[in-house]
């Protein structure tokens, strides 16, 4: 059989799981998610799963991800231990609002929805779709079509729940809001949540984001994040990513950015067997700001691929791209960078950088930075690097009695440093900074009082 | 400032092409289509051996289960491959007193291109060969240089004369399989140059091929085949020139060239087939595969290349790596203006231990067109120390065009320092106002700041080529100022 | 302290050091002069376990220790200090992390306890004074964005810092302005005693001025070709390296 057929397969097994258990997937969810699921299977059955000739895929097999007979799970669980208890961020001076997540549902014995100060909302974006159509109808799915695939009308068709942030407009948010995304199950395990944040005019508010899995099994998560920023809304997205090597997490997120708005996420991919993020966003208004940061660290045989495409659609926007990655063992990883610069979005400035270290003969890294411009007044560049730790500076530090290993480490630190400085939240950055350097020391790099379970490679 | 430059862009409408016009020359021609009929037909006229025409006709099935590339960044309009004519040959007149004494007015026409055909009247230090449509004119010098064992001749004389060589060399860098137009080339290519420079010898002349397609709805497709044995040296120059026309017309190229232990290849084209008129009408599509390889140790080749013609153009001269030590170069300035795309770049595979590779490519958009540069750096598990150095800009000269890098970096050994770096940018306001206030013309000051921009480049060329390549520039960037 | 026996060092094949022989003892200072490419910068990053160079030929002995059996961290801890002739940067990596990182390995080698953050900046404060390093400096990356001069003086500060045995001054007045270098050499005068030793490579004698040396030898050709008290530096001053090149280019085919 060749691929194409077995795709086709695939989509009809999709097909045949959905009619199937259409009944429950709308039953725990509600609103314009029920609405919007009909059209996008058709879109999936259309665009199908990325194959390695997609461009854009050209580095990692997503057919080989996607087994429809994977369980998936289409109901809260009543996770009967506190997750709260067995789940204590330790992040010394960290005052958030911490929201927890588990296979991509609030859990139901938590609030669906809390109101934060200013009228802000923070919860299930079931439970929204449910209390608020307005606001999905202005924003569920508009912006997924900044590039339309298949996994992401995949995710429209399946998804039940996830986060929902409302921040309305002239409201600034003092504490940050942090999300604690939990894989556990019994057995292997597909995930598909959906999140949506809405940042009023004037707004201001910070988000962190941490991906986990509690389980050893091989979780597949495919999750879609729309983020409307409106004007002047200021938008800090922090996300550290530490899950299982068995887990394949592939994650899309489509940020709209209108005038003077500013939109600053930081990946920080710790852990993971096989991780895909996608970064979207559109300039859509003028003197938008967009900083799109990306730190991956991986060994053995883990897989890291990151893309990210910003569209200069309005004159006077700057954009940031900084992307950077030390493989070790065997770990492969891919880059693409894409800057597509309007023909009326002059007087755009544009960077991109990826910078990669290779510590092994058997790491592998694919890089491709692209700039699309039609605009003449413009200033963008872009640059990638694959090398290895700089020997003269190695033997600098080890001519002043540090040893091997630590000099190693050390400049392996000062790269990944360059990354977590970009982080806005202080006590969050100090302990990012700390969990990569335990990380590198290749000592356990997650909080110390969680329980995490990272399981050994299926290889 | 602004209504200054307006007022230009109106009156420079005179951004001719010189080398438009069409010599009427009686010809031979196949007529129309491509079928295995037509092949043999070529084959047959050119009195080929068996050995070609069994590659052709293996090149052509292969190419009729392909499709046209769709990959790259451009809007190629569909092309009927039944309405090419694939073999079209000035007619040789009657009473010419030997086969090697040209029609006057073929000499003529070589002249005009400033060309010229008669050894004494030639450049110094450079020998010819001049192929026009699908076959080589005359190729000077030849007696001189084969005194060193040096043979420069066209495609058909090679296969007649040398065919041991043709068969060991030709499809071994570019099989027919490689890609579409490749395979295409294979199938129908009608003549092109051969060079073989023996062991130790070092070149003593610029070789150089010039190709003019004069035919209507002719395709042009030569193949150019360059063996550098051990330790030796040549630098190989091609130019080319179409007339204008309104129809649009296919040139399908293939370069092979292969460097041993030791040798050193520079190829440099000065790339000027007719681009179409200011409106888009016209122009030549030039889809080329060119590629070299380092086969032995510290061989080195290097693609120099300016590119200011051609509708379309699709072109990545590539170096493959394989001998330890030896260094690729590719040196590119393209040029775009009113509705001409390019997708240009290059492929630099180490495979090799210690290998090297340096990347500069100099885009410079105008008017409607768009230009991209494509490459890709791509090391090989057990190529060690490999090294790549990419350097990419791109310049943009008004807001209607637009200008694209997209690079590929594969690195699969550790040892490996890949280095891209690219920028665009316009040119600077208040470079054009220093040169207006030393009372130089904005047209002038673009002219000369883009000649600096370039100027990396074109100084790899050899020197007469230099003056030519930035006199081309001046000229394909006329009316663009805005 | 040191002792160099028939020293042959070659780097990618080519010989550079044609065998160098050269006795250190503790309380001295030795200064090596030599024409640029004379191999001085060679035999200064060899003591330091540079690894691209090979060492086809000889002996070398610190403190009754074969030197080439060790790792460059480990000279460092025996006591080794190398004064870059271009000192790196190393962006991202603080002054201070990397000063308390060399200053505790080289403790705990040592057997002692490892500094206290308090402790420690109390000491880098001692020292900086004691060799006058602007004190902002020590807020930044490795030498990153420093002038040249700083980073001299950089060398010299991280000298004081590690209190060496033996300190090779690999043409650390190369750069410098007058005021520069005075600082620079008051520095290693301050830091000399009757246990440690310095070889200080220059090319210029106006260094050894300020820094008295007791011996003077002349690398020419990867082979020294005199040695002498101070007064062979004033005679280089005198006639450059020309005579030198006469004397000696024929004796070296």
């Amino acid at each position: 059989m060749n691929t194409t057929t077995q795709n086709q397969e695939t989509e009809k097994l999709f097909r045949e799981s959905f009619t199937k258990n259409r009944d429950t997937i709308e039953r725990f969810s509600a609103g314009l998610m029920n609405g919007r699921r009909q059209e996008a299977l058709e879109h999936f059955m259309q665009l199908g799963i990325p194959g390695k000739k997609t461009e854009s895929y050209k580095y990692t097999d997503m057919p080989g991800l996607f087994n429809p007979m994977l369980h998936m799970n289409l109901q809260p669980n009543h996770v009967h231990m506190d997750v709260k208890e067995i789940f204590q961020c330790d992040v010394p001076k960290l005052d958030t609002h911490m929201i927890f997540l588990v296979n991509g549902f609030l859990p139901p014995n938590s609030p669906p929805l809390e109101e934060l100060e200013g009228k802000a909302l923070v919860g299930s974006l079931a439970e929204a779709a449910r209390r608020y159509p307005e606001l999905l109808e202005k924003h569920y799915d508009r912006y997924t079509s900044l590039n339309p695939e298949g996994l992401v009308s995949l995710n429209t068709a399946f998804a039940q729940d996830g986060l929902f942030l409302y921040i309305p407009n002239g409201t600034e948010l003092e504490r940050p809001v942090q999300v604690v995304n939990m894989s556990v199950w019994e057995d292997n395990l597909m995930i598909q949540q959906r999140n949506l944040f809405i940042v009023g005019k004037n707004s201001a508010a910070s988000l962190i984001i941490c991906d986990h899995t509690l389980a050893p099994w091989r979780f597949l998560n495919n999750a879609v994040t729309e983020i409307f920023l409106d004007k002047q809304a200021r938008f800090d997205l922090s996300r550290i990513q530490n899950e299982n090597n068995s887990s394949q997490h592939i994650s899309h997120t489509f940020a709209r950015q209108e005038t003077a708005s500013t939109l600053t996420s930081n990946t920080i991919t710790l852990h993971g067997g096989l991780v895909r993020n996608n970064f979207y966003a559109l300039l859509n208004g003028e003197h938008a700001e967009n900083n799109t940061y990306g730190l991956y660290l991986s060994d053995r045989h883990q897989h890291i691929d990151n893309f990210s495409f910003i569209d200069h659609a309005a004159p006077h926007c700057t954009s940031n791209q900084l992307f950077k990655g030390v493989l070790d063992d065997q770990a492969t990883g891919a880059f693409t960078g894409r800057i597509l610069v309007r023909q009326d979005a002059q007087k755009t400035l544009a960077y991109q950088s990826n910078n990669n270290i290779l510590l092994t003969d058997e790491a592998r890294m694919h890089s491709k930075p692209q700039l699309e411009i039609y605009a003449d007044d413009v200033k963008c560049s872009h640059g990638a690097t694959v090398g290895q730790l700089d020997p003269a500076a190695l033997f600098y530090l080890r001519s002043r009695g540090i040893n091997y290993r630590e000099a190693r480490l050390m400049l392996m630190y000062a790269f990944a440093h360059d990354i977590i400085s970009h982080i806005a939240v202080p006590p969050f950055r100090e302990r990012i900074d700390d969990l990569v350097d335990k990380r590198l020391r290749g000592e356990l790099s997650r909080c110390n009082a969680c329980h995490i379970n990272c399981g050994k490679l299926n290889y | 400032m602004e209504k200054e430059q307006d007022k230009l862009l109106r009156e420079v409408t005179t951004g001719e092409y010189k080398y438009g016009f069409y010599t009427d020359i009686e010809m031979d021609t196949i007529p129309p289509g491509l079928s295995e009929e037509v092949i043999r037909k070529i084959s047959l006229l050119k009195g080929e051996p068996g050995f070609m025409l069994d590659f052709r006709l293996k090149a052509f099935r292969h190419w009729q289960k392909m499709k046209m590339p769709r990959w790259a960044h451009l809007k190629i309009p569909e092309i009927d491959f039944d309405r090419i004519v694939y073999y079209a040959a000035p007619r040789k007149k009657e009473g010419l007193s030997s086969l090697d004494e040209v029609d006057p007015e073929l000499l003529e026409t070589f002249n005009k291109l400033g060309i010229p055909l008669d050894e004494q009247k030639h450049l110094t230090g450079v020998a010819v060969d001049a192929v026009m449509d699908s076959v080589s004119v005359k190729t000077t010098f030849r007696e001189t240089l084969a005194e060193l064992g040096i043979i420069f001749c066209s495609f058909s004389d090679a296969v007649r004369e040398h065919p041991d060589l043709v068969k060991k060399y030709m499809g071994s860098v570019v099989p027919y399989s490689d890609n579409f137009f490749a395979a295409l080339n294979s199938a129908v290519f009608s003549d092109g140059s051969f060079c073989y420079i023996p062991k130790g010898v070092r070149c003593p002349m610029e070789l150089s091929t010039y190709f003019r397609i004069n035919a209507a709805n002719t395709g042009q497709f030569e193949r150019t085949l360059i063996v550098a044995e051990e330790d030796s040296y040549v630098s190989y120059l091609e130019g080319c020139t179409a007339p204008m026309r309104d129809e649009n017309q296919l040139h399908a190229a293939i370069v092979e060239i292969v460097a041993m232990k030791g040798a050193e290849v520079k190829y440099s084209t000065v790339q000027n087939w007719y681009p179409g008129d200011k409106q888009g009408q016209g122009g030549i599509y030039n889809f080329v595969t060119k590629r070299g390889i380092c086969r032995g140790e510290r061989s080195k080749i290097s693609w120099t290349q300016v590119e200011t013609g051609s509708a379309i153009t699709w072109k990545y001269p590539s170096c493959i790596l394989q001998g330890d030590h030896s260094v690729g170069e590719f040196y590119s300035v393209a040029v775009t203006n009113h509705f001409q795309q390019a997708d240009t770049g290059t492929k630099m595979i180490h495979i090799g231990k210690n290998t090297k590779s340096t990347v500069v490519s100099k885009g410079i958009s105008a008017g409607r067109s768009n230009n991209s540069y494509r490459g890709l750096v791509k090391v090989l598990k057990n190529a060690q120390n490999a090294r790549n150095f990419s350097q990419c800009d791109s310049l943009l000269l008004g807001d209607r065009c637009g200008a694209h890098t997209f690079p590929y970096l594969e690195v699969d050994n550790q040892s490996a320092i890949v280095e891209h770096e690219a920028t665009t940018s316009k040119i600077g306001e208040d470079q054009i106002f220093y040169c207006n206030q030393r009372g130089i013309s904005t047209e002038d000051a673009i002219g000369l700041i883009v000649n600096g921009y370039a100027r990396e480049v074109i100084n790899k060329l050899p020197m007469e080529f230099a003056v030519e390549a930035q006199k081309l520039l001046q000229i394909s960037l006329e009316g663009s100022v805005g | 302290m040191l002792s160099i026996q028939n020293l042959h060092v070659s780097i990618e094949g080519k010989p550079i050091l044609k065998g160098i022989s050269l006795e250190v003892k503790p309380g001295e200072i030795h200064a090596i002069m030599g024409p640029n490419g004379s191999g001085k910068s060679t035999l200064a990053a060899v003591l330091a376990g540079r690894d691209l160079f090979e060492v086809t030929e000889g002996k070398i002995m610190y403190m009754g220790k074969n030197l080439m059996d060790m790792a460059p961290e480990e000279r460092a801890r025996e006591g080794i200090f190398l004064g870059f002739q271009y000192p790196v940067e190393i962006p991202g990596v603080s002054m201070v992390n990397f000063m308390k990182t060399a200053v505790n390995e080289q403790r705990k080698y040592r057997g002692e306890e490892s500094l206290s953050a308090s402790d420690f900046l109390k000491f880098m404060r001692e020292k900086k004074d004691l060799v006058e390093f602007d004190s902002q400096l020590t807020n930044r990356s490795v030498n990153e964005g420093f002038s040249g001069g700083e980073k001299k003086k950089n060398e010299i500060f991280q000298m004081a810092m590690l209190n060496p045995r033996l300190s090779i001054l690999d043409e650390t007045d190369s750069g410098l302005d007058i005021d520069a270098l005075r600082i620079v050499a008051r520095g290693v005068n301050k830091l000399r005693n009757k246990e440690n030793a310095t070889i200080v490579i220059t090319h210029y004698q106006r260094l050894l001025d300020y820094i008295i040396p007791d011996y003077v030898h002349v690398l020419y050709d990867g082979k020294i070709v005199r040695s002498s008290g101070k007064e062979l530096a004033m005679e280089l001053e005198e006639k450059g390296y020309d005579w030198i090149r006469q004397e000696y280019a024929g004796n070296g085919k």
